[in-house]
């Protein structure tokens, strides 16, 4: 138990060394991707607190992730907020909207809260486009360019990188300290047995709520620093397959490992704004010629993916890993 | 938003046209009670499904078969491809927790969407369906033959599948399955076989929906991702385990949004989904078990 305490505390230092150096390591336009796929891992972080401890299902975090969005480009376009203290306040926002979706869901199993937060997921793109005054409708809002505050230099695409990676080792402590400490195990024992928890005293809903809350949370500033980043805001930024993204990659990667995150969080990076190179690089193979305005190919082979790694690994990628590498990563890793 | 003046002829061609969506959401529903009675599991591949088999009815079409030869064909394709689908990617996670089901059918919808754009590119292209789109005279009541065409062929293939369910042996096999899995093997139903049917069902009840709606929407590769949630609320309103629940489900749905899009001009075109949305909320919070379903009871 020390010793697994102390591997993941290293492990978790060795992270910050890595994401302070990066930058000086690569150029810019690798570190603006690179803070993308922090932005997706803080969301994945998220939707892992809920799925992985709590047992919940969400098929909405890509409409909370929208939520975060929207709170940042409003307050910084409309109020003149600076867009560093919009993500905290996004965060917020976020974070109630999941405790009021988390109260029905105290009352829903598995499936009905798949069903509500895909709709959810479906329909959150009509309320912008309703309520066009205050969201900006189809347009959206365009925010300032990105650029570096306070007179560091730094680039604006390092900027963002070290923000995203600091607020996500930030948010990965916290992450961290949750699910091993009293409310980790709390939700394990809802998550296999709420008979069993409640029995023992356990308030369901309360900590089913604060799960939901939490992981809204962590998409709202998700969304609030992609807002930031990419400078606008408006319905299609976060499509709706997003959604499916986020719950798939989290299957696909592994629900409880750090590594499955990352690399689930690089999947949907790929898919949602590298998909043409990926159409790209396929064609760089022998006899294979694909028409670049036909995309979609990368689909195909994440959804390929996706349903062989659930049939034959069933644990995810990450789990896979574990069970290859045994017990140097089950102590690194493994919160179990 | 201006309603305009109220008349009787618009209310009824508004009822008319929110029963074609109705059947529509309907028949979807339907496909998915089928599914959900086999397999405990909602399918969130269906709507993909759908679509997949009116991109191959439309390039049938394309090829200058007509669509009434085009009909049966697809209809025997979509079965094989249900069937096949069962039989290799949700066989082997059958026994899991429905949550793998769910992402499987999950993988299997982006997939399936990915493989539309790479076969027939992205975009909305016009489909055109069997029924002209002109309208007749009905008690004075103008309207469109499109939208009898799809509530006749929508009930007629309910018709069927219900007479198919209740006087045939394969129906009456296929009802034990969903009913009780043990005892159904016991005298001698084979279970498997019965779950790759039900899907194969469902698959042709979703192709049929995909080529009614088509030519009232138009054909993209995500044309039923809304249709879906409409669907999905039509199947929670009737009750999920009860195929003549979601026929009447949708129907009720179809007719409700219409009107409350029409009629409620703070509603309008932009808040029928949130609508259907707030309705799945409402029937599993006051009534779980929808209109027609049966009560669970749980043993613990």
């Amino acid at each position: 138990m020390r010793l697994k305490l102390g591997l993941e505390v290293l492990g978790l230092l060795v992270l910050a060394l890595l994401i302070a150096v990066m930058p000086r390591l690569v150029d810019n336009f690798t570190a603006y991707e690179m803070a993308t796929v922090g932005m997706y891992f803080i969301a994945l972080l998220g939707l892992s607190i809920l799925t992985g401890y709590s047992g919940q299902i969400s098929l909405g975090h890509g409409a909370f992730m929208a939520i975060g969005g929207y709170t940042t480009a409003i307050l910084s376009v409309d109020h003149g907020v600076r867009d560093l203290w919009t993500i905290p306040i996004a965060g917020l926002v976020a974070g109630v909207a999941g405790l009021i979706v988390g109260v029905p869901a105290l009352r829903l199993s598995g499936l009905y809260l798949a069903l509500i937060t895909f709709g959810i997921a479906v329909s959150f793109r009509q309320i912008p486009i309703k309520f066009d005054h205050f969201f900006g409708g189809t347009t959206g809002k365009v925010l300032g360019l990105l650029k570096t505050p306070f007179g560091l230099s730094a680039t604006p695409e390092d900027w963002i990188y070290y923000l995203t990676w600091g607020i996500a080792f930030v948010l990965l402590v916290v992450a961290w300290l949750f699910v091993r400490g009293k409310p980790g195990r709390t939700l394990k024992a809802i998550r296999d047995s709420e008979i069993a928890a409640a029995s023992s005293g356990i308030s369901i809903a309360r900590y089913k709520m604060i799960a939901f809350g939490m992981s809204a949370f962590y998409a709202g500033v998700a969304g609030a620093l992609y807002a930031i980043a990419r400078a606008y805001m408006n319905p299609d930024v976060f499509p709706i397959i997003l959604s499916v993204y986020l719950v798939a990659a989290l299957a696909l990667g592994g629900i409880d490992s750090f590594v499955g995150l990352i690399v689930g969080a690089t999947i949907i990076y790929v898919l949602i704004n590298r998909a043409d190179d990926v159409t790209g690089w396929i064609n760089h193979l022998p006899g294979v010629s694909l028409d670049s305005k036909r995309p979609g190919m990368p689909d195909v082979i994440f959804g390929a993916v996706l349903i062989l790694v659930l049939i034959t690994l069933r644990t995810g990628v990450g789990g896979a890993l574990r069970r290859a590498f045994g017990p140097l990563t089950t102590r690194l890793y493994s919160r179990s | 938003m201006l309603l305009g003046v109220f008349t009787w002829t618009e209310f009824a061609q508004q009822i008319v046209s929110g029963l074609r969506d109705g059947a529509i959401y309907g028949g979807l529903a339907l496909a998915l009670v089928i599914i959900y009675r086999s397999t405990r599991a909602i399918n969130f591949a269906q709507g993909e499904m759908a679509t997949f088999t009116t991109f191959i009815a439309w390039s049938l079409m394309n090829h200058g078969l007509s669509f009434w030869t085009a009909f049966p064909l697809v209809l025997a394709i979509a079965f094989s491809g249900g069937v096949a689908i069962e039989r290799l990617i949700i066989r082997p996670v059958e026994n899991g927790p429905v949550i793998t089901i769910v992402i499987v059918t999950l993988g299997l919808a982006v997939l399936l969407n990915g493989l539309m754009s790479l076969i027939w590119g992205g975009g909305n292209r016009p489909f055109h369906g069997p029924f002209s789109t002109r309208t007749i005279d009905v008690g004075g009541v103008p309207i469109s033959v499109q939208d009898i065409g799809i509530v006749a062929v929508s009930f007629a293939l309910v018709a069927l599948l219900a007479l198919f369910f209740r006087f045939t042996k394969l129906g009456l096999g296929l009802r034990a399955a969903a009913l009780n899995r043990q005892s159904s093997e016991l005298v001698g139903v084979r279970v498997g076989w019965m779950l790759a049917f039900g899907w194969g069902l469902a698959a042709v009840l979703g192709a049929v929906a995909g080529m009614m709606v088509a030519p009232v929407l138009f054909l993209d590769p995500n044309m039923m991702q809304t249709v879906l949630l409409y669907a999905f609320a039509a199947a929670v309103l009737g009750g999920l385990d009860s195929p003549l629940g979601a026929v009447i489900g949708g129907l009720l749905l179809g007719v409700t949004i219409t009107l409350l899009g029409r009629y409620v001009g703070f509603v309008g075109q932009a808040l029928k989904l949130p609508t259907a949305l707030l309705l799945i909320l409402l029937v599993l919070l006051v009534k779980p078990n929808g209109l027609f379903g049966r009560v669970a009871v749980r043993r613990v």
